[in-house]
C-alpha cells in the first residue's frame, strides 16, 4: 500500500472504521429501513458534512464558527433555485398573472425574475455557486476577521451576527427567496423526477458516496503538513507566527473549506428532502450542528458523523414521543458533553479500545507495545492530545488570556 | 424625501428616537449585565437572555399576587428588586455548578450555556406555558404625555429610561467605589497578585457572574413594562446584546452604553423608513462590518494580544 492510500485510510485501524460506516450507511440502513427513515437518515448524513467542516474547523483548527449554517443553506438554496426555476417553467405555471416565474414571486407582485436569479438557469453554473459563493462569503468574512487578529470568542460571536443577518434577510425578502416558508414544491433535476422512490434511493447513495469524499479530503488535509500546522496553531498560534508561517492565510483556507463541505451538504439536503427553508439557516441550527460535531468527537472526522446520526435518531425519537423532554435533552447534552465528555464519542473509545482485546487487535495497540518503549510514546502523544483540548483557545487569541491564565 | 414635510419629519424622529430609546434602556440593561461578565471575565453567556426572562417571570408573579392583594399602585418597585434577587442567586448557582469550572474554555463555556439556555426555556415553558404573558402595570406607568400637538410619548418608556439610568449609575458606584468594585477590578487586572494579597478571586468570579445575572434580571423587570414575555423572549435579545457589547469594547462600560444607545436608535429609526427586518439587517450589517475593521470596538481598553 503506498503510503498516500494509507493516509487517507488511517492504517488498520483506519481502515476498519471507515468499512463499519460504509456498511453501516450503505448496507445496513437500506436494508432495514422504510423509505421514510431511510429519508431521514439521508437528511442527517447531510447534516454530517457540516460536522466534518467543524471538525476541520474547530476540532482541528481551534476556530469555533457559529454560523456554519449560513454556509449549509447558501448551498442548499443554490440548488434550491435551480430546482425551483426548472419547477416553474411557463406551462405548468399558466394559472399566474406572470407565468414562467417561481409561485412565491407571483405572490408577491413580482413581474419578472430578479437579475441574481437568471444564471440560476444552467445547471452549471448552478454546480459552481453551491461551490464558490460559500467560497467567496467564508474568503471575505475570514480575511477581514483573520488577518485583524480576531479570534476565539470575537469570530464565534461575530458568525452567530452574519447568520442572523441571512437569516433575517431571506425572511424578510419573500419575494426573492420564498420568505419563511422557503423554496417548497421541487420536482425534478434536468428532468429527472426527484420525488420518486428509485430516485431517494440513488440521492442517498451519491449523498452516502459525497460524505466519503469529504471524509477523504478532510483525512488528506489534516494528514497532511497543514494539518500539522493547524494543530500547532491551534495550540500555540504565536510561535507558528514567530517560526515564520502565515497564520492567518492557513485559518482563512481552512475556513473555506468546513464552509464549501458544509454547502455540498445543504445542496444535497435539498435533493434529498425536496425544499429549502430559513428554519436550516439560523442561529439555533448552526449551534446545534456544533454540538453534533461535539458529540462525536471533536477531532474525529469519524466521530463526527456517527455523532451526527445519534443525536438526530435521538432528537427524532423523543421529539415524537416526548417533546417537552427533548428540549432538556438536548441542553443536558451540550453540558454534558463540554464538561465530561470534552473528546466525545471518538475519546470515548480511545478509552476502551485499550481495554478490549479485539480493538487492541486492530488498533494495533499489543505490536506498539511488544517494540518495547514505544508505548511510552504512544502514551505520552494521547495524554497531548488531551491536554491540548483543555487549553483551546485559551491562548493568545482575544487577549483574555491574561485573565483565565492562573490556577 | 419618501413624501413627508419637514414637520413630519421631525416630529417621527422625534418619536422614533424615543422607541429607540425604550430599546436603548432594555439593551442597556442587558449588555451591562454582560459586559461585566463578558469584559470581566471572559466568559461567553449565552443564557443572558434567559437570565432577563427570569426576572420578567419574576415580576409577572408578583403582579399576579399583587392583583389578588389589591396592592397593583405600589407592588411594581419591589418585583424589580426581587427580580434582581432571583436572577442573583440563580446565577450565583450556575457559577458554582457549571462556569467555574469551564474558565480555561471559553468556547467551551459558549456551547455550555447554551445547553442551559434551552434547558432554562423549557422550564418556563412547563411552569408558565407557551403562551406570552403580561404583568398587570400600575396605573401610573400606563398612558403617554404630549409636549405638543403630534408627538406622542409613552410613559413606561421614559420610566424604563429612568430605571436603565439608576442600575447604570448604581454599576458604576459600585465598579469604582466600593471595596467589591476594587477586588473585581484588581482581579480582571491581576489574578496572581490579587489571590496573593488577600482577595478571594473565586468569590469575586462568582460575584461578578451573579451580579452580572442580577442586572439581566432587572432588564427583565423593565421589559415586562413594554412588552409581553414569553419562553424564548431572551434569546431574542441575545445576539443584540452580545453585539452591543463587542461594538463597544468589550471592558469599556461607557463604550457599552455608547454603542448601545447607537444600536438602538439606528434600528429603530432605520425600521420606520424600511421594513422592521430591513432596518435590522441594514443595522447588524453596519455593526459587523464596522467591527471587521476595527475588531476591539468602539471604546478599547488596551489590552496584550
Amino acid at each position: 500500500m503506498n503510503s498516500l492510500t494509507n493516509k487517507l485510510l488511517g492504517g488498520k485501524e483506519g481502515i476498519y472504521a471507515l468499512g463499519l460506516l460504509a456498511a453501516i450507511i450503505f448496507i445496513a440502513f437500506p436494508l432495514t429501513l422504510d423509505l421514510f427513515r431511510l429519508g431521514l437518515v439521508g437528511k442527517y448524513i447531510t447534516y454530517a458534512f457540516v460536522a466534518i467542516g467543524l471538525v476541520l474547523l474547530w476540532g482541528n483548527g481551534g476556530i469555533l464558527s457559529l454560523g456554519q449554517g449560513m454556509f449549509f443553506g447558501l448551498g442548499g438554496y443554490a440548488m434550491a433555485m435551480f430546482l425551483k426555476l426548472e419547477a416553474s417553467d411557463p406551462i405548468s405555471t399558466k394559472i399566474q398573472t406572470t407565468p414562467g416565474i417561481p409561485d412565491f414571486m407571483d405572490w408577491n407582485q413580482l413581474t419578472a425574475l430578479p437579475w441574481f436569479w437568471e444564471p440560476f438557469h444552467s445547471f452549471t453554473f448552478t454546480l459552481i455557486a453551491i461551490v464558490a459563493v460559500p467560497a467567496i462569503v467564508a474568503y471575505i468574512i475570514g480575511v477581514a476577521m483573520f488577518k485583524r487578529r480576531v479570534g476565539g470568542v470575537y469570530f464565534s460571536i461575530i458568525t452567530q451576527a452574519i447568520t442572523l443577518i441571512l437569516s433575517i434577510l431571506i425572511i424578510g425578502q419573500q419575494g426573492y427567496t420564498g420568505g419563511v416558508n422557503g423554496m417548497t414544491d421541487l420536482k425534478t433535476l434536468l428532468g429527472w423526477d426527484i420525488r420518486t422512490d428509485s430516485a431517494k434511493y440513488i440521492l442517498y447513495y451519491v449523498n452516502g458516496i459525497l460524505l466519503f469524499g469529504c471524509i477523504f479530503v478532510s483525512r488528506y488535509i489534516m494528514t497532511s503538513k497543514f494539518g500539522m500546522l493547524l494543530l500547532a496553531m491551534r495550540d500555540k498560534e504565536d510561535r507558528v507566527r514567530f517560526s515564520g508561517y502565515d497564520v492567518s492565510s492557513f485559518k482563512i483556507f481552512i475556513y473555506c473549506v468546513a464552509a464549501v463541505i458544509s454547502a455540498i451538504g445543504g445542496a444535497m439536503f435539498t435533493l434529498q428532502v425536496g425544499f429549502m427553508s430559513p428554519s436550516f439557516v439560523g442561529i439555533v441550527p448552526s449551534i446545534e450542528m456544533v454540538i453534533f460535531a461535539a458529540v462525536g468527537g471533536r477531532m474525529s472526522l469519524i466521530g463526527a458523523v456517527y455523532g451526527t446520526l445519534l443525536v438526530n435518531f435521538g432528537k427524532t425519537m423523543f421529539s415524537e414521543s416526548y417533546p417537552d423532554l427533548w428540549l432538556f435533552l438536548m441542553g443536558g447534552l451540550f453540558i454534558a458533553v463540554v464538561m465530561f465528555f470534552p473528546n466525545g464519542l471518538a475519546g470515548e473509545y480511545n478509552k476502551i479500545k485499550k481495554k478490549i482485546p479485539f480493538l487492541r487487535k486492530i488498533a494495533g495497540i499489543d505490536s506498539v507495545e511488544k517494540a518495547g518503549d514505544a508505548s511510552a510514546t504512544e502514551k505520552a502523544a494521547t495524554e497531548v492530545v488531551e491536554v491540548k483540548v483543555d487549553e483551546t483557545a485559551t491562548d493568545g487569541k482575544s487577549g483574555l488570556e491574561s485573565k483565565g491564565a492562573t490556577t | 424625501m419618501f413624501g413627508y414635510s419637514i414637520a413630519d419629519i421631525s416630529n417621527i424622529l422625534v418619536m422614533q428616537g424615543f422607541a429607540g430609546l425604550s430599546l436603548f434602556s432594555v439593551l442597556l440593561l442587558m449588555a451591562l449585565g454582560l459586559a461585566i461578565i463578558f469584559g470581566q471575565m471572559g466568559v461567553i453567556n449565552m443564557a443572558h437572555g434567559e437570565f432577563m426572562a427570569i426576572g420578567a417571570y419574576t415580576t409577572v408573579l408578583f403582579s399576579n399576587f399583587a392583583v389578588k392583594l389589591d396592592i397593583v399602585q405600589s407592588y411594581f418597585v419591589f418585583a424589580i428588586i426581587a427580580a434582581f434577587i432571583v436572577a442573583f442567586i440563580v446565577g450565583y448557582v450556575v457559577e458554582y455548578a457549571l462556569i467555574r469550572h469551564l474558565y480555561k474554555r471559553p468556547l467551551d463555556t459558549l456551547l455550555a450555556t447554551w445547553g442551559l439556555s434551552l434547558i432554562m426555556q423549557q422550564i418556563f415553558r412547563s411552569s408558565f406555558g407557551a403562551k406570552e404573558v403580561s404583568a398587570t402595570l400600575p396605573e401610573w406607568l400606563l398612558g403617554s404625555f404630549k409636549p405638543t400637538e403630534d408627538i406622542d410619548i409613552p410613559i413606561n418608556g421614559v420610566f424604563v429610561m429612568v430605571l436603565a439610568a439608576v442600575v447604570t449609575a448604581g454599576v458604576f458606584i459600585f465598579m469604582y467605589r466600593s471595596r467589591w468594585g476594587l477586588r473585581m477590578r484588581a482581579t480582571v487586572q491581576n489574578r496572581v497578585m490579587a489571590g496573593a494579597v488577600g482577595i478571594n478571586t473565586k468569590m469575586v468570579d462568582r460575584v461578578t457572574f451573579a451580579l452580572g445575572c442580577g442586572i439581566a434580571g432587572v432588564a427583565g423587570a423593565a421589559f415586562t413594562t413594554i412588552a409581553s414575555t414569553g419562553p424564548t423572549t431572551g434569546s431574542l435579545y441575545i445576539v443584540d446584546s452580545f453585539m452591543v457589547v463587542v461594538f463597544g469594547g468589550a471592558a469599556s462600560l461607557i463604550g457599552t452604553i455608547a454603542s448601545a444607545f447607537g444600536i438602538a436608535q439606528a434600528q429603530s429609526i432605520l425600521q420606520f423608513f424600511m421594513t422592521s427586518s430591513m432596518g435590522k439587517v441594514a443595522t447588524l450589517l453596519t455593526i459587523v462590518v464596522i467591527l471587521m475593521m476595527k475588531p476591539e470596538g468602539l471604546f478599547s481598553t488596551k489590552v496584550r494580544k
